[in-house]
C-alpha cells in the first residue's frame, strides 16, 4: 500500500478577491474566510493578517500553528473525525501548501500560549519564522468559559487550514513523496536484515487545557494503540493544548511529525519502521502504570529491536516518559528518547524531573529556562500585554525600552520534543 | 590587545613559605609571581600579567572560613584583577577547598576564575560550577601539564574567546547546561543513536541522567490529636492579585499567608497564580488545591490539635529543582522552629 504527499511550495502570501494559488502565490478573500469563521457562535471577532519571514512582526499569544492541506480524491477537508467526517487517515494522496502556517491567536486562554517573532534572536529560534502566515485573531464572545474558548480556537485553526487546503485540491505538486505501509508481518518478510523499529508517540493529556485528539478522540480516554506513519500526515493527531510554548506539539508539528519523516527516510535502507504506538500522558498514577504496562506490551508484540519515544510538555509526563522507557527497555528492547530540559536560567538544576539508569540515550530540544532578549518589533499581530503572565514570563519581562526578556518556554516551538530543531544543550 | 591583570592564589608550600608546619600562616599578598606563578608567566598570552600572589596557610584557610575569606576577597579586590588563577591543587584535599572558596569569592564580585585539581578532590565537587577546573593528575608531578591547559583556559576567558565544551578544553564539567545549535535536527540526532544503541556501537547521550535523591515517606503519625498541622502547596494558591508577583511558571519565590480565622479559601480573597492547569475550577473553590475547610472540620472535631495558621504556597510548574529544593529548605526550617509536626502537601 502506498501513501503520495505532494508538496506545492508556497513563496508568498496575499490577500485577494480569490482563495487560489498564482504562480507560487496563495491569495486569500479575507472576506470569505472571515465570515466562515464568524458561522462559530463562540467567537465575537475574527481578523486575519499576514506574517512573512524577516517582517519585523511579533505575534502573541500563539496558541496552534497549523499547515493546509487537502486530499484531492476526498470531499471536505483533512483532520478526519474532528471537524471533517471520519476517513482513515495517510492512505492515497494528500496535497500539502508547503510554506504556509495558519496561526492562531487572540486573548490569551491559559497562560501557555507562545511567541513567534518573525525577525531577530526571537525569528532564530521558532521554526514558525520561516513559514508565510496567515494570522487569525479571534476574541471569545462574551459569557464563553474557558474550555469553549479553546475548542473554538482549536476548531477554528483546523477549518481555516482546511480552506485554505482546498486552494491545493487541483494543483499539480511541485514534489511527490511516496511512503509505503505494509502488514506487520510483511514488514518482517520483506527486510529480514534490517533492524525492526516503531516510534512510541506520547501525547500531551494532562487534561484542564492540556489535551490532545487522535480522529476527535480526546487521548485521556484512550489506551495506547497503533497508527500508521503516514495517518498524522492527514491530522489523525491535532493539538488541543495550552501547555508551554516551546515544547507544545502544534498541529503543524503533528503533520509534519520529524521523528516519522526521518525513520521513514531511512526505511529500507538502514531499518525497517514498522510503526507508531500513541500513547497519552495522565496525570493519575493508575493512568500511567496502565498506559506504561500496554505501550510496553504492544512495543513488544510489534517484534522490534527498538524504539524511539518522544514526550510532549515537561514535569509530570517526565515520568511517562521513564515509566516507558524502563518497561520497554526490561523487555530486551532498546530506547532513545526524546525530551527537552528545565535546567534552571543559570542552567545548573537537574534538567528532568524523573530518570533512570535505564536512560542511557537521550536527545535534548535545549534548555526551556535559558532567557532571550526580544528587541522591540514594529508591529505586534495579537496582543503584547501577557508578556509578564504567559509561561516563561515573568513580573518585569516587559521593559521599559519595550524589549521583552522571557525564558525559551515563551517561545513556539523553541525546544521541541519531537526533534524538530536543531537546538540542543550541553554540558560546560 | 589591552593588558589583563591576573591574580594568582596559592597555599604556603607552593608560596615556597614551609610545608605542614606553616599550614597555620595568615594570607600574605605579595605583587609579583611566586611558585607557579613564575612558569605561568611564560605560558599565558602576552597581553596578560601576573599582578599579584596571595599565599595562605591551608589550614589556616579552612579552619577560620570567614575571615579568611574576607582577608583574601579584599587582597583580590586591591588587584583590581580580570581573573583569578587558584592552585593547581591536585589532590591535596583542604588546598582544594581552599582553591574552590577563591574561586566562588572571585565569581560572587564578577571576576573569572580557572584551578586545576584531581578529578576526586573534594573542591571539585563543592565548587566547580563557580570556576574552570582543569582535570589534573593527583599529584605535583603533573605540573608541567597542568599549568599550560590552565594558562590556556585562562587565556580564552580574559580576551573573550569562545569556550568549548570540557571534553574540548581539559575542563571538568561545571554542570552547566547551555543551548547551542548542531547541524542535525533532534529527530535526526535521535534516529542516528538508536541506530548506534542497536548495532552495539558506542553512541553519547545529550543528557546523562543524574543520580536522583529519593526521599521515603516518613512513617505514620498514630495520634493526630495533638499534632499542628500546617498547609504547603505547588498549587499557587495566593490572596487575590497574587500580591508577591509568584510567576505562573519558573517560579523563583514562594509565598506564606494566613488564614487564621477563615474556616475555608474563598473565590473572593483567594486565586491560583499557577499557569500549567485551567485555573477556573481553583479560582472558583481554591479548597479544592489548599484544603482549609477540610482541616478546620478536623480541628473543630478534635481529629487534628491545631492548623498551622499560615499556608505556604509557590508554582511547581516548570520551577528548577534547585529553587524548588531551596524554597522547602526554607519552608521546612520555619515549620520546624514553628513547632509545626506534620505537613500536608497538595500539588495540581
Amino acid at each position: 500500500m502506498e501513501f503520495k504527499l505532494g508538496n506545492i511550495f508556497i513563496k508568498d502570501l496575499q490577500f485577494g478577491p480569490k482563495t487560489e494559488v498564482k504562480d507560487g502565490t496563495l491569495y486569500v478573500n479575507k472576506e470569505e474566510l472571515t465570515e466562515y469563521l464568524l458561522e462559530d457562535e463562540h467567537l465575537a471577532s475574527v481578523s486575519l493578517d499576514i506574517a512573512r519571514p524577516g517582517e519585523s512582526v511579533r505575534i502573541m499569544p500563539c496558541k496552534d500553528v497549523i499547515e493546509p492541506r487537502v486530499k484531492p480524491e476526498h470531499d471536505g477537508g483533512i483532520f478526519p473525525g474532528m471537524v471533517s467526517k471520519m476517513f482513515t487517515a495517510g492512505q492515497g494522496t494528500t496535497h500539502v501548501l508547503k510554506g504556509v502556517g495558519v496561526v492562531t491567536t487572540g486573548q490569551i486562554v491559559g497562560y501557555q500560549e507562545g511567541i513567534i517573532d518573525m525577525t531577530g534572536p526571537g525569528a532564530e529560534l521558532t521554526p514558525f519564522s520561516k513559514l508565510n502566515n496567515l494570522v487569525i485573531v479571534a476574541e471569545p464572545a462574551e459569557g464563553v468559559v474557558t474550555y469553549q474558548h479553546e475548542t473554538a480556537l482549536r476548531l477554528m485553526g483546523l477549518k481555516a487550514a482546511n480552506y485554505l487546503g482546498e486552494a491545493a485540491r487541483h494543483l499539480t505538486p511541485d514534489e511527490t513523496i511516496t511512503y509505503e505501509f505494509l502488514p506487520l508481518h510483511k514488514y518482517h518478510e520483506k527486510y529480514p536484515d534490517l533492524p525492526k523499529v516503531a516510534y512510541v508517540y506520547m501525547l500531551q493529556s494532562q487534561g484542564l487545557l492540556h489535551d490532545t485528539y487522535f480522529y476527535g478522540v480526546d487521548v485521556k480516554n484512550m489506551t495506547p494503540t497503533f497508527m500508521y506513519p503516514t495517518e498524522v500526515m492527514d491530522g489523525a493527531i491535532v493539538s488541543g493544548n495550552c501547555v508551554s510554548a516551546c515544547d507544545k506539539n502544534t498541529s503543524y508539528h503533528h503533520l509534519n511529525s520529524p521523528v516519522i519523516h526521518d525513520l521513514l527516510a531511512r526505511h529500507g535502507k538502514d531499518l525497517c519502521f514498522v510503526g507508531c504506538v500513541i500513547t497519552n500522558e495522565n496525570v493519575t498514577l493508575l493512568d500511567k502504570q496502565r498506559s506504561s504496562d500496554l505501550t510496553a506490551k504492544l512495543v513488544e508484540y510489534l517484534g522490534v529491536d527498538g524504539v524511539i519515544i518522544s514526550e510532549e510538555g515537561f514535569g509530570n509526563p517526565d515520568t511517562d516518559l521513564i515509566m516507558n522507557c524502563n518497561k520497554i527497555e526490561a523487555k530486551g528492547i532498546k530506547t532513545v528518547l526524546v525530551t527537552d530540559e528545565y535546567a534552571g536560567q543559570d542552567g545548573t538544576s537537574q534538567s528532568l524531573a524523573d530518570g533512570s539508569p535505564s536512560a542511557n540515550a537521550i536527545v535534548t530540544g535545549g534548555n526551556a529556562n535559558e532567557l532571550v532578549t526580544l528587541p522591540v518589533l514594529d508591529k505586534v499581530i495579537g496582543n503584547v500585554d501577557p508578556a509578564d503572565v504567559i509561561a516563561g514570563g515573568f513580573k518585569g519581562s516587559r521593559r521599559d525600552d519595550g524589549t521583552i526578556v522571557v525564558e525559551l518556554q515563551a517561545i513556539m516551538g523553541a525546544t521541541n520534543e519531537l526533534g524538530f530543531n536543531k537546538l540542543t544543550a550541553r554540558e560546560f | 590587545m589591552e593588558e589583563k591583570r591576573i591574580v594568582l592564589y596559592i597555599n604556603q608550600f607552593f608560596g615556597q613559605i614551609g610545608g605542614e608546619e606553616m599550614a597555620h600562616i595568615e594570607p600574605q599578598s605579595h605583587d609579583k609571581p611566586i611558585g607557579p606563578g613564575v612558569g605561568l608567566s611564560n605560558l599565558l598570552p602576552k597581553n596578560c600579567k601576573i599582578v599579584g600572589t596571595i599565599i595562605c596557610g591551608d589550614s589556616y584557610f579552612n579552619e577560620n572560613l570567614e575571615e579568611a575569606s574576607a582577608t583574601v576577597g579584599q587582597m583580590i579586590k586591591d588587584f583590581n584583577p580580570d581573573l583569578v588563577i587558584a592552585g593547581p591543587a591536585f589532590n591535596a584535599g583542604r588546598y582544594g577547598m581552599a582553591c574552590g572558596t577563591v574561586g566562588k569569592i572571585a565569581h560572587d564580585m564578577g571576576v573569572p576564575a580557572v584551578s586545576g585539581m584531581y578529578i576526586e578532590n573534594p573542591g571539585v565537587e563543592s565548587y566547580r560550577q563557580y570556576l574552570y577546573i582543569v582535570e589534573t593528575t593527583n599529584s605535583a608531578a603533573g605540573m608541567r601539564t597542568a599549568l599550560p591547559a590552565i594558562a590556556k583556559i585562562a587565556g580564552k576567558i580574559v580576551n573573550s574567546e569562545p569556550m568549548g565544551t570540557p571534553a574540548e578544553e581539559g575542563y571538568i564539567s561545571k554542570g552547566i547546561r547551555k543551548n547551542v545549535f548542531v547541524e542535525k535536527r533532534g529527530s535526526e540526532r535521535a534516529v542516528d543513536m538508536l541506530l548506534k544503541k542497536l548495532a552495539g556501537e558506542e553512541f553519547e547521550t545529550e543528557y546523562p541522567i543524574p543520580v536522583f535523591d529519593r526521599v521515603e515517606p516518613a512513617t505514620a503519625i498514630p495520634d493526630l490529636s495533638k499534632v499542628t498541622v500546617a498547609l504547603v502547596t505547588s498549587g499557587g494558591i495566593v490572596p487575590k492579585g497574587n500580591p508577591d508577583r509568584i510567576e505562573a511558571s519558573s517560579a523563583s519565590r514562594f509565598g506564606k499567608y494566613s488564614i487564621e480565622g477563615l474556616d475555608g479559601l474563598t473565590s473572593e480573597g483567594f486565586q491560583t497564580a499557577h499557569g500549567g492547569y485551567d485555573p477556573v475550577y481553583a479560582n472558583d473553590i481554591p479548597n479544592r488545591v489548599v484544603p482549609v475547610d477540610a482541616l478546620r472540620a478536623l480541628e473543630k472535631e478534635g481529629k487534628i490539635g491545631k492548623l498551622f495558621p499560615y499556608f505556604y504556597t509557590t508554582v511547581g510548574n516548570g520551577t528548577s529543582v534547585a529553587n524548588a529544593a531551596k524554597f522547602a529548605t526554607e519552608i521546612a526550617h520555619e515549620l520546624v522552629n514553628e513547632g509545626v509536626q506534620a505537613v500536608i502537601l497538595t500539588s495540581t
